[in-house]
């Protein structure tokens, strides 16, 4: 439908929007919303898009369809007046501790508070404090700061297909629970941090710990070994200021050192082991013809998913250990050569776009030796906590190089923090050579596909590969249920719990009304296409490895112990 | 652990209503007429049979005042206490059988599972006011005394 309406006086066109709120966004006028996310179905319970018409009645601008010929406007004296009252009511029941909480500064409500010159709350807050539940290594739910507007209830079910949070009793006491109001670390929950990505107040956040990495950096008798994953790098610049998506690795870099960081290593040198161990173990499926289609095992929060929701699967996930968990099982064996650790005790500190990586490293299975590899797992938003916290402004360091005999990795590695880029790496260690030609054919075969389920064929030798990335657990819910009826046939299956990959990990940080999912995933490929080395094996560092530590130990190293 | 016969109970409403989404509230309402009360066990049972969330079905449950996760007494009394009733003084005939059964605002059932007590907002009978309503069955014209004189005569007391 295309039409043409009157917004404050001026004519705007519109074509195919779905409602009346994106077509007020398009014309550049900026509208309040606290509920409404273009990704998930419409709810409208804030009402602050209500607009007016020119007889002078409201709307929610959100959950109407434009009309050729409408006639509204967007900030009557009438509706500034509503606009703030609302605010002021959900103000009136939430717990304002503003300045100690961690969602402080970036907060929605506290943002339109401040917008709209909010310097009274008439209402008494009369509801009964609600335990905050820390049960989630990955997350906090404090239910004192909830506004009920859904958005999480909404990311849980509609884009990770789970469903664990929900609206519970009703009017005053309405409560967003989960089933019999079990502590959330005893539900279906795979910590994947999408519900925190989307709450607008401090209701859910980030499990922080960045108390216990400073512990072990002021413990003179401890080496914090730290190393970075591959999405961090495109996401931190954010928080600075910096344009969406700009690669700051070597500025983290800088900044880690100066805090304390005795060495930092970069998590995409683990990530091409992780191809290495999965290309092969891919392989040998193929050969055998078992347990196809092979599963990627990246992403924990995808792990826990297909356990708990579809065990029949088990088998087909890779035994590979996350590239988190390969890399800090290299740097603890590394240092467990008593010349290595010269008398000092190794913590390895991991940053991640993740909140599901905090769970994954209390897996007993990811442990060598019977020890948790990964003593520390915190995220990008935790990063960015300390280098405020200890006073750096990350965009005037200068970049520095990871240290050695750990900090390189491929281009092949970089990627995989975007959906589709392990599955890339991988047909990048299939090709025989690394010619220009053949790595963009390869980037063009539907492997980057803009769509949430990519579903491309490669010819492999004699055979021809079928293959599925995807991204979103609610998409990967509907691939699973095809695969089970026997719809759909493929090799190899990539799955990322959160939507685009990584670099929209639960641990990102997250600017208050942007989605920087295009730019730092543009940003990967823009560092990919950088490097010289952009295939796993051709890293000299991997080559190293297995001839050396890994030569009899890659098994115990680098892939999951599901014996116990 | 419920016994056998509750799940096979579940079977049956699922059978009768389809096994769908939709039949939620009228699977949960044949059991709770049928146990007097809605075990969560058996509510968890029922949402992954028919295909919602524990979750879902939880936030369904506790939305409707009339589900109830807790075992009811033999006699479940529903006293009135919406406009016409509270006009009434049923706020008196409550407080009475309150005293009488040894129950509060937070306690709604008897010890030796006898009585449930309910405070209800409207029975549909507000030209009887105050009412109350014991297992279905309206008493109409309630007064402290024939109050507590209905719970004592169901007791068995002879008083």
């Amino acid at each position: 439908m295309m039409g043409v309406m009157t917004i404050n006086g001026r004519r705007v066109t519109f074509t195919d929007e779905k409602n009346v709120l994106s077509v007020i966004r398009k014309a550049g006028i900026s509208i309040p919303t606290l509920c409404y996310l273009s990704e998930m179905s419409t709810f409208g319970a804030c009402r602050l898009c209500m607009v007016e018409n020119e007889r002078g009645k409201m709307f929610a601008s959100c959950s109407e369809v434009p009309k050729d010929g409408m006639t509204i406007f967007t900030n009557t004296k009438r509706l500034q007046k509503y606009r703030k009252m609302i605010i002021q009511l959900l103000l009136g029941s939430h717990d304002r501790d503003c300045t100690t909480c961690a969602q402080s500064g970036d907060c929605r409500l506290q943002d339109l508070a401040r917008k709209m010159n909010i310097t009274d709350v008439p209402y008494q807050d009369t509801r009964e404090r609600r335990e905050i539940d820390v049960s989630s290594p990955s997350i906090v739910r404090n239910m004192n700061k909830c506004i009920l507007c859904g958005d999480c209830v909404r990311a849980c079910s509609e884009l990770q297909g789970l469903g664990v949070l929900e609206f519970t009793r009703r009017g005053a006491d309405a409560l967003v629970s989960t089933a019999f109001d079990r502590p959330i670390a005893e539900t279906a929950c795979v910590g994947c941090g999408q519900c925190r990505v989307y709450c607008p107040t401090g209701a859910i956040t980030i499990h922080s710990n960045v108390d216990d990495v400073w512990d072990a950096i002021g413990d003179p008798n401890i080496r914090v070994v730290a190393q970075v994953a591959p999405a961090v790098r495109v996401a931190v610049g954010d928080a600075f200021g910096m344009k969406d998506g700009t690669g700051v690795m070597g500025m983290i870099v800088n900044a880690m050192h100066r805090m304390g960081f005795d060495e930092v290593y970069d998590t995409t040198l683990s990530a091409d082991l992780t191809i290495m161990e999965e290309a092969n173990e891919f392989l040998e499926r193929l050969s055998k013809g078992e347990d196809l289609p092979l599963m990627t095992s990246c992403c924990p929060a995808w792990v826990k998913f297909c356990h708990d929701q579809y065990p029949e699967f088990d088998r087909n996930v890779s035994t590979c250990r996350s590239p988190q968990g390969m890399m800090s099982a290299v740097l603890k064996e590394y240092y467990r050569d008593p010349e290595n650790a010269g008398g000092k005790k190794t913590v390895v500190v991991s940053v991640m776009p993740c909140t599901a990586k905090k769970m994954e490293i209390r897996w007993k299975r990811n442990y060598t030796k019977g020890q948790k590899d990964t003593d520390i797992s915190i995220t990008s938003t935790e990063l960015v906590n300390m280098i405020r916290d200890f006073g750096l402004d990350l965009q005037m360091l200068d970049p520095e190089a990871c240290d050695m005999p750990f900090g390189l990795g491929s281009g092949g590695g970089v990627i995989f923090g975007a959906s589709g880029g392990v599955t890339e790496a991988v047909l990048r260690r299939l090709a025989p050579n690394h010619s220009k030609q053949l790595m963009d054919n390869i980037a063009d075969c539907g492997v980057r596909e803009k769509k949430w389920i990519r579903e491309f064929s490669i010819d492999y030798k004699d055979r021809r590969l079928n293959i599925c990335v995807v991204s979103g657990l609610a998409n990967a819910r509907t691939v699973l249920d095809k695969l089970k009826a026997g719809e759909v046939h493929y090799d190899l299956i990539e799955v990322m719990a959160c939507r685009g990959g990584c670099v929209m990990g639960g641990g990102q940080p997250v600017i208050l009304g942007r989605t920087p999912r295009e730019a730092r995933t543009a940003g990967l490929y823009r560092i990919d296409n950088n490097e010289t080395v952009r295939k796993c094996d051709e890293n000299p560092l991997v080559q190293n490895l297995y001839k050396g530590m890994l030569k009899d130990k890659a098994h115990e190293l680098l892939h999951v112990h599901t014996e116990e | 652990m419920l016994e056998r016969s509750c799940y096979d109970l579940a079977d049956r409403c699922i059978e009768k209503h389809g096994k769908k989404p939709a039949s939620l509230i009228p699977v949960m309402e044949d059991i709770q007429d049928e146990l007097r009360y809605l075990p969560g066990e058996l509510l968890s049972y029922v949402a992954k049979q028919i295909g919602v969330t524990e979750a879902d079905a939880y936030g369904v449950a506790t939305f409707y005042e009339n589900f109830s996760f807790e075992p009811k007494g033999k006699y479940e009394i529903k006293c009135c206490d919406g406009t016409a009733c509270h006009v009434k003084k049923g706020i008196a005939v409550i407080e009475a059988l309150q005293k009488e059964l040894g129950l509060s605002k937070d306690k709604h059932t008897t010890d030796d599972m006898q009585f449930t007590l309910e405070t209800v907002s409207c029975l549909g009978a507000c030209g009887l006011a105050p009412t109350m309503m014991v297992n279905g069955k309206v008493h109409p014209r309630m007064t402290p005394d024939t109050a507590v004189a209905l719970v004592r005569e169901l007791r068995g007391d002879n008083t």
